[in-house]
């Protein structure tokens, strides 16, 4: 029994290894394929160009791990950036009030979405979507055009490199690995991230338990749109501009580094690792196609799009014989 | 006619499914007078018709078509998130095929080019359709592959150029007039009809419905459910193709990017709007093919009055939830008993339970 | 008298709409006993069980805690009060592990943070306190069912070890493991702790009860000391024999029976299925009716599953008209002739959304296929025709199904197969909770059809009602098809529930 336990342990980490599998394999054949694709900084870049999508992957992992999908992620990162740049730009607003509005609002609204999906039982999916064409609607309500932003604050978080030796990172980074961990702890060590995931192994075994199943779906759709918030407020320093056209399709990226991350659709397994080596491999594409030179960039989503048939058919087979 | 056989009558119709879209549709167009008095004119000019309606059912018809396969898909359950990305490619290989050809202007090649993309079509939608009914991956999460994927490919075959076709066979799908009207609105009118005999002078109709309502039951009374599944996503699929033969003959153009952008959103607000229920079913295509033109007048709409195009997406969004809200059985459940609570000051009981055991 | 009850119910009532579920029922729980709560399909035992771990508010009556008045608001106070529950379907997280399942919501932390080393360390102790050697940091979908249910049993005493409701926890154990059950149970007993144990097992409520509640119809039938009451009593009490007056309604004399000659339609030798039914050898003829009676959850309905296909069989043969035959799904079966009418008409019969048409023509529509429609004249005539025949109210075919009452729902289910000319009828409760009127039309039903030649066999908890139309009865038993009697005319009542009680051949 002892034997079968460990199997069964070790099938649930099957797409969490072909992942890391994945990440060093490509790394390697990088390095011998391209000239200057072997070093720290090609790391580093990998997080400073892919910090805002890192933050909604994190929100992203939180609402699949409970059974759930948001797809309402990429507009409000743009409905972050948008109010941002408005607030800041056009009514002179400082950055430091502007910043923690912006992520009260994604919080505020992500929590309704979990409350409407909760209490009146309607697929996430559909309430996401909801809220997906209100952010963006709500854009272009703004403006129409792109605003930029030349607030002195922001330029200056878009260029501060953080040395680290000979290499650097940029705040935008840092910020989203420190939430990676800040998410870890409340994922692993916190009673509501022990719901969460019991949320996602059996929501009707978690109600019959006595946990308070409410507070915890609308509090991962509330942590989502946080991140989502965040991540827009991060997009902001690197794009040093609001638009209600940045980030489409931001939440098919946040979803498939989740799914390639190892963490189950159905809910109720997965970890914060995997969805931090998913975003790498995303990244890890794009690398590799722009070093290639020849490719062009649609091979990303192609790329993607079969990588994610590969995990969510693994899953599938995963799951399948579990039962 | 007596007061009683004018109620009922009244009753009958506002009961009937298509009542609340069609009137809906309705307001939204006498709306419109309001703010162009010769909305509702329509004039023949030069062998053909113009006006306002005839650009909403123009317009609209791409739309039309890709709501139609997503009926029957959301019919059995499901979900087609792929539809988009599927109308890119179906564009994207025709005008390829057609700008590549010696002869662009020559039916021969607008109908190999029309074949390419539809059996392509067909190869996507049976792939849908396996993962969904034969793996058992949740319609969502299979067709979100091709989402994902499909947008690349359909750039991948215009190299990322918007590919532009002179050729006047083409041109007649989406773009050109017969018999006076807009071909677009004839074929789609075709489709639609095509696909009402489909379901509902064959069987297909019914045990779509039964599979959607209770796949349990349906299982138990011989029904195979699974080729019926794989069948609606192949039929959603070409459906979809057609519409992106539509959307690129109309401009002439393939664009891989742009094509068909956030249609599988409109498609399904269009079903949803028609009173087909997200959770399978009964469907409605008079319903949907309403839904798909409310959303379409509402798109005008707003264009006229001088809002921002864009906005648009905020009044869907409403119209999503409360369409949603209205049939969630937990929204009306309390709507319920919100109502039994102000009659009487008693504190209620939860919901009577579901599987309640009946004495013998 | 012993020392003051932990537990005490006092005319508890709860109605549904249509329905008392329970009328008055008295219930005492003693601290250090194994109480059964036995009951037919609808005595109320569930509903009682949900009543006390506050899945349902009571609509009257007195729960008291050692003494103390309580009212139980929810599943988290009656957990908060001392109550929990093992359900037969382990409601655990299965992709969390052991430690955390017996530990989620009341975590041990240290600085607001869950302290895992102390969590292990603790769940190890408590596993081993009822000798269950697991590691504790595997998920639990990693060990078998049974172990799943001693993780939930030692979550529920660890929670709160006052009162202990199993609710069937031994329906998918094995003997070995309903044996580990039981160990645990007695030490949990001898500690003082209050069990209340609901299983359809007789001899296991024999083997492992103090004492044991009755309820029938939602009312107390009365409270007994298991050695007092023989398994015999027990099932009459159970049963009950009010349903004399039901005799009147089949024209009072039992039907002639017919010789049992000729070619058996189906032959089932040794069927089985792992979990649901062990071997069971049937053969069934062209006009015969075959009774199965036994108590709920005895394996009737599991039985008559593998026959058409619903589940799958693992072990012995069937033969159809002589020809052995695998039935891979219910199409197959219908494709040779059988019909099958399941007891749960909402969930595994109708589809409520469509019309009374539409669920009418649906079998055969599918036999069909979807290219060969029936017409709509002919879907009118097949409706209009039944709706007359079997009576079906409202007479509209364009009705929706979900709006008809249990009886025309039930009608509806049987035109469904009747239209298909089946050879074999299966039909399992066709005439729980629906009036008596359409109950007696059904049974005439089903002595006409077997008349014009078709086979039957049919499943019902109504002795009665079984003997009445069937030819044979065979009786089930634990899963297990312990006899089948000739209903020869001197079979009676008293006979089968001896029979489902003893488990004899007699």
């Amino acid at each position: 029994m002892n034997a079968h336990a460990l199997l069964t342990r070790l099938r649930g980490q099957i797409p969490l290894l072909v992942t890391a599998v994945l990440l060093v394999s490509m790394f390697s054949v990088g390095s011998v394929q391209y000239e200057g694709f072997f070093s720290g900084q090609v790391v580093l870049n990998l997080l400073i160009d892919n910090a805002f999508l890192l933050v909604v992957a994190v929100g992203m992992t939180f609402v699949v791990l409970t059974g759930g999908i948001d797809l309402s992620v990429g507009a409000v990162v743009a409905l972050s950036t948008m109010v941002s740049a408005w607030l800041v730009e056009q009514h002179g607003w400082p950055p430091l009030l502007v910043i923690p509005l912006v992520l009260l609002m994604g919080t505020a609204g992500g929590w309704l979405m979990g409350w409407i999906i909760h209490v009146f039982e309607i697929q996430p999916f559909i309430v996401t979507l909801a809220g997906m064409f209100l952010a963006r609607g709500l854009c272009y309500t703004i403006s129409v055009e792109s605003i930029s932003i030349t607030d002195p604050q922001y330029t200056a978080m878009a260029q501060t490199r953080i040395p680290l030796g000979d290499l650097f990172v940029s705040p935008s980074a840092l910020i989203a690995l420190l939430l990676v961990a800040a998410g870890f702890v409340v994922l692993h060590y916190t009673r509501f991230g022990r719901n969460v995931y019991a949320l996602g192994g059996s929501e009707q075994s978690a109600l019959l338990m006595g946990l308070p199943v409410q507070r915890t779906k609308t509090g991962v759709y509330a942590i989502s749109g946080f991140c989502s918030a965040l991540g827009g407020v991060l997009l902001t320093f690197y794009m040093l501009s609001g638009y209600g056209l940045h980030a489409v399709g931001l939440e098919l990226d946040a979803i498939a580094a989740v799914v390639i991350g190892g963490t189950l659709l159905t809910g109720g397994s997965g970890y914060l690792l995997g969805t931090l080596l998913g975003v790498l491999v995303l990244g890890l594409i794009q690398t590799v196609i722009s070093f290639q030179g020849t490719l062009s960039s649609w091979w990303t989503r192609i790329v993607i799009g079969a990588l994610l048939f590969v995990f969510i058919v693994l899953q599938r087979l995963i799951t399948a014989r579990r039962r | 006619m007596s007061t009683a056989t004018t109620a009922s009558t009244v009753k009958a119709v506002t009961r009937s499914r298509l009542f609340w879209p069609a009137a809906v549709l309705a307001v939204l167009l006498v709306a419109n007078l309001a703010f162009t008095p010769d909305f509702f004119a329509v004039r023949l000019q030069g062998g053909h018709l113009y006006g306002s309606l005839i650009d909403i059912l123009h317009f609209g018809a791409p739309l039309i078509l890709v709501s139609l396969g997503m009926t029957l898909v959301i019919a059995t359950g499901g979900i087609d998130l792929s539809v988009g990305s599927t109308v890119a490619i179906s564009g994207a290989l025709a005008c390829l095929h057609i700008s590549e050809s010696t002869d662009p202007g020559s039916l021969a090649t607008v109908l190999t080019a029309v074949g390419i993309a539809l059996g392509t079509a067909l190869v996507l939608g049976v792939v849908n359709g396996l993962l969904v009914a034969r793996v058992g991956v949740q319609p969502i999460i299979a067709t979100l592959i091709l989402m994902v994927a499909g947008r690349g490919v359909a750039q991948l075959i215009t190299d990322g150029q918007i590919i532009t076709v002179t050729s006047d066979p083409y041109k007649m799908i989406g773009g050109g007039y017969w018999l006076t009207m807009p071909f677009a609105i004839l074929l789609s009118a075709l489709v639609v009809l095509a696909t009402v005999l489909l379901t509902r002078s064959t069987a297909l109709g019914l045990l779509l419905e039964s599979v959607g309502g209770n796949p349990v039951a349906s299982r138990l009374v011989g029904i195979r459910a699974m080729r019926l599944v794989a069948l609606v996503y192949v039929f959603s699929a070409l459906c979809a193709a057609l519409a992106g033969l539509m959307v690129s003959s109309n401009v002439s153009a393939a664009d891989g990017n742009n094509a068909g952008l956030w249609i599988e959103l409109d498609a399904i607000l269009a079903v949803v709007l028609g009173g087909t229920s997200l959770n399978g079913g009964r469907f409605s295509i008079g319903g949907t093919v309403l839904g798909a033109l409310i959303i379409q007048t509402l798109s005008t709409t707003v264009y006229t009055i001088g809002i921002p195009p864009e906005t648009t997406l905020v009044f869907k969004a409403f119209v999503v939830i409360a369409v949603c809200l209205i049939q969630s059985p937990a929204f009306r459940a309390k709507l319920a008993a919100r109502a039994a609570r102000t009659r009487r000051t008693t504190r209620p009981h939860p919901a009577a339970p579901t599987n309640r055991e009946v004495g013998a | 008298m012993r020392q003051q009850p932990v537990l005490e119910v006092r005319g508890i009532r709860k109605e549904f709409p249509g329905v008392v579920a329970l009328d008055g029922v008295d219930f005492r729980l003693y601290p250090g006993e194994v109480h059964a709560l036995m009951g037919e399909n609808g005595a109320g035992k569930s509903t009682l069980i949900k009543v006390l771990t506050g899945v349902y508010q009571s609509d009257g009556g007195e729960v008291e805690l050692a003494g103390e008045p309580v009212r139980i608001a929810g599943p988290l106070q009656a957990q908060q009060a001392g109550i929990s529950t093992v359900y037969q379907e382990v409601n655990l997280c299965p992709n969390l592990s052991v430690a955390e399942n017996v530990f989620i919501g009341r975590e041990p932390r240290r600085f607001g943070l869950i302290d895992w080393a102390a969590m292990r360390r603790r769940a190890t102790e408590l596993v081993r306190g009822i000798d269950l050697d697991i590691d504790v940091s595997a998920p639990l979908n990693s060990y078998s069912i049974a172990v799943q249910q001693l993780v939930a049993i030692v979550r529920a005493v660890d929670v709160s070890a006052k009162v202990l409701i199993l609710d069937e926890p031994t329906s998918s154990l094995d003997r070995d493991e309903v044996r580990q059950l039981f160990t645990v149970m007695r030490r949990l007993r001898d500690q003082g702790v209050a069990i209340l144990f609901v299983s359809h097992f007789l001899d296991q409520v024999y083997e492992i009860c103090d004492r044991m509640t009755v309820l029938r119809n939602g009312r107390l039938e009365g409270e007994y000391l298991t050695s007092e009451l023989d398994q015999v009593a027990l099932v009459s009490r159970m049963i009950g024999a009010e349903l004399a007056g039901l005799d009147q309604l089949g024209g009072g004399k039992r039907r002639e029976r017919t010789a049992r000659t000729g070619k058996a339609f189906l032959q089932a030798d040794r069927l089985t299925r792992r979990g649901a039914v062990e071997p069971y050898d049937l053969d069934i003829r062209p006009g015969e009716v075959i009774g199965l009676a036994g108590l709920l959850g005895s394996g009737r309905t599991e039985a008559a599953r593998l026959l058409f296909g619903a589940d799958q069989s693992d072990g012995g043969t069937l033969r159809i008209e002589g020809a052995v035959t695998t039935l891979r799904s219910p199409r197959d079966a219908i494709a040779r002739g059988i019909a099958f009418c399941s007891e749960n008409r909402k969930t595994e019969g109708l589809v409520g959304e469509l019309t009374v048409r539409e669920n009418i023509v649906l079998a055969l529509q599918a036999a069909r296929g979807w290219t060969r429609p029936l017409s709509r004249t002919a879907q009118d005539a097949y409706a209009l025709k039944w709706i007359r025949a079997l009576d079906i109210r409202p007479g509209n075919p364009e009705a929706l199904v979900r709006n008809l009452s249990g009886g025309n729902q039930q009608k509806v289910l049987l035109a469904r197969w009747l239209i298909t000319d089946p050879k074999l009828l299966i039909l399992d409760e066709p005439t729980r909770g629906i009036d008596i009127g359409a109950k007696a039309e059904i049974q005439k039903l089903v002595a006409n059809l077997a008349e014009d030649g078709m086979a039957v066999l049919f499943i019902s908890a109504e002795l009665e009602e079984v003997l009445r139309l069937s030819h044979r009865v065979g009786v089930l038993r634990d899963h297990r098809m312990v006899a089948q009697l000739d209903n020869d005319g001197e079979l009676t009542p008293e006979r089968v529930m001896a029979t489902i009680a003893s488990g004899a051949h007699q």
